[in-house]
């Protein structure tokens, strides 16, 4: 019964990207949009919380989103899928459920 | 399609979780939260509370807002019982993240029916892990 949570807050500002990550349920995905795109650059202090469940867990990006903010793929942790808007509605499609994380 | 097919079924049961994770009164959130969840009792859902993170100020006794010109709002989590909410689970990990403990949470009992009324803590104490599965068991999870 897998869960797709989202989270659209930088954890440099906001504590629900690192919370979501620390309530992840087997089979669960995170998909990261809006500021919360700036979490997924590597080496930065957040990165070994995302090596942490990156292994069990997938991850995805919002592609429009890293764009606007001058984020490209080689610039993410390993690990990380870029969507686009379909690849959103496909991705809430296949989970059990949503949770997003504000 | 018939009329009788367009009638909504009243017997599904869903598995409604509310997640509250800010503190009272710096935003409208946790105001919110509690309304929507009085509205929802009225459907006769599987309704619970989830309280982590800041979440956890919500529930802290000796709520005291008349300096501040706010409606105290706290007494309210106490009548959820008589709406046949009896599921507030709260994380250990965020209370000792901020110093609390559960003593320092209100008392919030519930009558059991199917007890011989018999009086019961409706806040659940759970790890971090509990609360993980706790979200992963719902059909519904709205977030405060």
């Amino acid at each position: 019964m897998p869960t797709l949570h989202t989270v659209n807050k930088s954890p440099f500002e906001r504590t629900a990207f690192g919370s979501c990550l620390k309530h992840l349920a087997a089979g669960d995905a995170v998909l990261v949009l809006e500021d919360g795109v700036v979490g997924l650059r590597k080496a930065t202090a957040f990165a070994g919380d995302l090596d942490a469940v990156s292994g069990d867990h997938k991850l995805y990006a919002l592609g429009p989103d890293l764009d606007a903010r001058g984020l490209k793929p080689d610039d993410l942790v390993s690990g990380v899928t870029v969507v686009d808007y379909g690849g959103f509605v496909d991705l809430v499609a296949e989970h059990d459920r949503t949770q997003a994380w504000l | 399609m018939s009329m009788d097919e367009q009638t909504i079924d009243t017997e599904v049961v869903k598995k409604f979780l509310y997640v509250n994770r800010k503190a009272p009164y710096g935003t409208i959130y946790a105001l919110e939260s509690l309304e929507v969840v009085l509205i929802s009792a009225a459907f006769d859902q599987d309704v619970s509370l989830a309280f982590l993170d800041d979440g956890v100020y919500q529930l802290v006794d000796g709520q005291d807002t008349k300096a501040i010109g706010m409606k105290n709002f706290s007494p309210t989590y106490r009548a959820l019982g008589d709406y046949e909410i009896t599921k507030l689970f709260v994380e250990k990990e965020s209370l000792d993240e901020r110093g609390l403990t559960e003593d320092d949470l209100m008392e919030i009992m519930y009558e059991d029916e199917d007890d011989d009324w018999a009086e019961k803590p409706s806040i659940r104490i759970v790890s971090r892990t509990e609360m993980a599965a706790v979200m992963a068991d719902q059909d519904v999870v709205l977030s405060f």
